[in-house]
This record gives structure tokens, sequence and C-alpha cells, in this order.
């Protein structure tokens, strides 16, 4: 009895740990006074001030694009690189998914430094475009990661008897081993674009003047001094994170594997 | 359609972006302005100033990674014992504000302990003494640990639910008491976990810029501010490359115990 009352109380602490600077934000956000120190009421001018400033609302539509554009083409470059890795010898194959783990591994720092230097070398321009080269390049090891597993789990016999009765290598590839791996390439496509979105470090390096993502908006923002409109959007990125969450975790789950009743 | 064509864009991808950029960083920090070989990129660390913000982000990061795997273990064993159809509802809570963006979490903890913020117009409308922590390492030390905390969770929560029962039982069976059953029977069988959630929070925790900037207002110099400054500020890049070498080098020293370790991959956040 005791037992489950400190455990109800030490799942509490924590959770007011995790949730009362989340919490606060929120509260702040509907807080009609410029200083944080008193309640002035409540109000939603601080959401419609969000929605007037034009930077941030540029720097939110650079940070959807980036994570679109990088997710699909990580998902997309993954994806075809899973099927050959899997074809690969043993040794090859190592040193593939060696290299594919070094920017998970790798600091964050490093790699945006990293990115820096190859594109200060080459000449580019530091803007849209070498944000996204670089969101790609973090973005495709967590596509590889989620396929990966899928991949080793195929019956090579499925695709091989597709082969026999007739289907060409593509129609073979897309009836029957892409509707295998989709959930691996769904999760891989979906972490990529979250990664994206929640990138801070890589894009500080790689970003040019003037070129904002919320990330970095946010961190110029917080330098400068708080602005209570930075309290809203934190409460509309709070909304919109429980949401996706709800509708991931209770969305149908993955349909078993058929019987093979289905005539090609 | 021939697969090892397959992997042509992947590869050139990997080539052009990870390992070319990684020998330019190598290619800086060994080299001096005019691109002459040389050592002091690295020998640098040695210097005042500099030793002092690493010796300063490995105290920081190692007190914060005790903290957490204090603080996570708990919480992973009694996530572990509710049952079956609460707990995947309650490890989603608890890593949920991991899903909200990194530098929000942190502002928000800046808004908490400014000298003016929440928590000290609470304490004074209670006439409490004010809380004296912004801008200092302490309250570096709790970014880091509110921050990475759920990379120490997810990681050691994972290894725990795959321990069979019956081995627990059976300990029980045999004699041993509950505190001789955690210590000989899950604590070692939890091991892989905890380095898996070590080498998550440390890595990021000791390579932090971020909240050092933020949580101790310029004043707190950790080995990421120092590199990041060359980078963006002094335009040093042969310096902040050097310093980066000897990161990596903490990095790899890190994953060559995770991977002596955790030989099977088993334990990973996905």
């Amino acid at each position: 009895m005791i037992r489950q009352i400190l455990r109800k109380t030490y799942i509490a602490l924590i959770f007011i740990f995790l949730y009362a600077p989340i919490a606060t934000l929120v509260v702040l956000s509907f807080n009609n006074s410029k200083t944080r120190a008193k309640w002035g009421g409540f109000t939603l001018k601080w959401y419609q001030e969000l929605f007037q400033n034009e930077e941030i609302m540029q720097a939110l539509w650079n940070t959807l694009a980036i994570a679109s554009i990088s997710a699909v083409t990580a998902t997309l470059i993954g994806t075809i690189a899973c099927i050959s890795i899997q074809s690969m010898k043993k040794r090859n194959r190592a040193i593939v998914m060696g290299i594919t783990n070094i920017p998970m591994l790798n600091a964050e720092i490093v790699t945006g430094i990293s990115l820096m230097l190859l594109f200060i070398s080459v000449g580019a321009h530091f803007g849209f475009t070498t944000i996204l080269l670089s969101h790609i390049t973090f973005n495709i090891p967590y596509v590889i990661l989620n396929v990966m597993p899928r991949m080793k789990q195929l019956n090579p016999s499925t695709y091989e008897s597709a082969l026999d009765l007739g289907a060409s290598p593509l129609q073979a590839f897309f009836k029957i081993t892409f509707p295998d791996l989709l959930p691996g390439i769904l999760s891989g496509f979906l972490m990529a674009f979250t990664m994206s979105l929640d990138d801070f470090i890589i894009t500080y390096f790689t970003k040019g003047p003037g070129v904002h993502t919320l990330s970095t908006k946010i961190y110029t923002e917080v330098r400068k001094g708080i602005k209570p409109e930075m309290y809203s959007l934190s409460t509309i990125i709070f909304v919109t994170v429980i949401i996706l969450l709800l509708l991931v975790n209770y969305s149908p789950k993955e349909k078993k594997p058929k019987t093979q009743s289905k005539k090609g | 359609m021939s697969k090892k064509l397959l992997s042509v864009p992947y590869l050139f991808w990997s080539a052009l972006f990870i390992i070319v950029p990684l020998l330019m960083v190598f290619y800086y920090g060994l080299t001096d302005k005019s691109g002459a070989f040389t050592l002091a990129n690295i020998a640098a660390i040695a210097s005042p100033e500099h030793s002092k913000a690493l010796w300063a982000a490995v105290r920081l990061s190692l007190i914060s990674t005790v903290i957490c795997l204090l603080l996570a273990y708990p919480l992973a064993m009694i996530l572990c014992n509710m049952k079956v159809n609460h707990s995947s509802f309650t490890v989603v809570i608890f890593i949920l504000p991991m899903w909200m963006n990194f530098l929000l979490r942190t502002l928000a903890w800046q808004s908490l302990l400014e000298k003016t913020g929440v928590i000290n117009s609470i304490l004074g409308a209670l006439h409490l003494p004010p809380l004296q922590i912004i801008n200092t390492s302490n309250a570096v030390i709790l970014g880091m640990v509110y921050n990475f905390l759920p990379f120490m969770v997810l990681p050691i929560y994972n290894v725990l639910v795959k321990i069979d029962a019956n081995i627990t039982n059976a300990a029980r069976d045999l004699g041993a008491n509950e505190v001789q059953t955690f210590f000989k029977v899950i604590l070692p069988l939890s091991v892989p976990g905890m380095i898996s959630g070590i080498t998550m929070v440390f890595v990021p925790a000791l390579t932090t810029f971020v909240i050092s900037n933020i949580l101790g207002g310029g004043k707190i110099l950790l080995i990421g501010n120092v590199i990041e400054q060359e980078f963006t500020q002094a335009y040093n890049w042969n310096l902040g490359s050097g310093l980066s070498i000897v990161l990596m080098l903490f990095i790899i020293f890190n994953m060559v115990i995770t991977a002596v370790t955790d030989k099977d991959g088993e334990v990973s956040i996905l």
C-alpha cells in the first residue's frame, strides 16, 4: 500500500517537473500583461500578433517546406538504398551501415560545422538550399534504420515467385515487396519529418543571414528578450504535437498479413 | 534492374555530405591559415580558457547524466510494472515533451527561473527569499536534465520490459529477497539499456551550446560555446575544427563503450 503511494507520488513529481514549464508557457500566452510576474487578465492578443508577425510566419513556412521536402527526398533515397544494401555482401553492408550511423552518433555541432565547411569550400550561397541539403543528409539514416528491419523480415521467395509467375521486376517490387515495407517507410518518413521540424543546431550552422526556420527564429528572439508571441507559438506547437501523437497512437493498428488468397 | 545501381544515389550522397565534410573538419583542424600542417589547433585545447571550457562541459554533462540515470531508473521500473493497457499511454506522456521544440522547452525554464520570473514571483508572494539559479551552472544542469531525461527513460524502459517475469520469479523461488533480486538479476540485465541511455544523454549534453547560452546567460562557457564562437564570431575555422576533433575523441570513446556492451544492437531508441 505504502509502496503504491510512493510510486504514484514519484510519477506525479516527474510529471510536474516535465509539464510545469510547458504549462507556464501556455498560461503566459493568455496573459494580458507584458511582465511575466503579474497576471493581467485573459487575452488572445499575442495570438493575433503572432499571426501578424510576418517574420515568424515566413519562418514557419520555411520550417514546414524544409521538413516536407527533406523527409520525402530522404525517404526516397533511403528506401532505394535499403533495397541495394540488403543484396550487398556482408562486409560492404557493414561499411555502408557504419557510414549511415555516423550522423546519428556524431555530435550535432560537429555535423553542423562539417557541412558548413563543405558549403564554404564550394562557395555555396547559404540559405534555403543549404539547410535543405543538410536536413536530407541527417534524415536519410532515420529512414534506413526504420526500413532495414522490415527488409530483413522479407521472404525473398515471394518476390521470386512473382517473377516466376510472369511479373516484371518493377511489378513484383510494387505488388509484393513494397506493401511489406510500407509500415517501415511510413515510420521512417514520420521520424525524418519530426527530426527536421525540431532541428536547431545543424540548421544554425548551415543557414544564411535572413533565412530562418522556427528554431533559429526562436533562438534569435530569445537572445533579444522573450516576446509574448513566443508563448503563443509554443502553445500552438504543443497542442499540434498532442493532436498528432494522439492520432498516431489511436490510429488503426497495422493489419495482419493477409492470407494468400488474392489472385495476382 | 541491377540492384547494385540502386545504391548509387545514396553512396554518392553519403560520400558528398557525410564523408567529405568530416574529412574537411580534419583538414582544417590539422592545418593553419596558410594551409601548412600543424597540431597547434588540437594542442590549443590545453590553453587555460579552452581546457576550462572542456572541463566545465565534462563536469556538467557527467552530473546531468548521473541525475538523469537516478531519476529515470525508478520511473522506468514503475512504468514497467503498470498494467499493460495503461503503460503505453503513460510512456507516451513521459516522452511527449521530447517532441516539443527543444528551444521552446529551454525558453520555458528561462521564464520560470529568471530573477523576475514565475518561480520568484510565486516565492515573493509567499514572502520567501528569491531563488537565484539563473545564469549559474545549476541552471545549465537543470536544463540538460530536463531536455535529455526522456532519452534515458526510453532505453531503460525498453530493456526492463523485455525481462522475462519467470527469471525474477525464479530468483524469488530460489530464496532471494526483493533487494537481492534487484541487484543480482534486474540491474545486471538492464546494463545495456543504461549504457545506451548514458550515451544518448552524455553526448548531446557534452556538446551543447544552446542550453548554456540560454540558461547560463553567456556566463557559462562550455566547449560547445567555444567551438560555436570560433565558427560564427571569430571565423577561426582551423581552431574550431581542431577543438571539434578533440570533442569527437570523447564521442568515439563513448561509442566504443556502447559497441562493446551492446553487441546485438538490441537497445535503441527506435
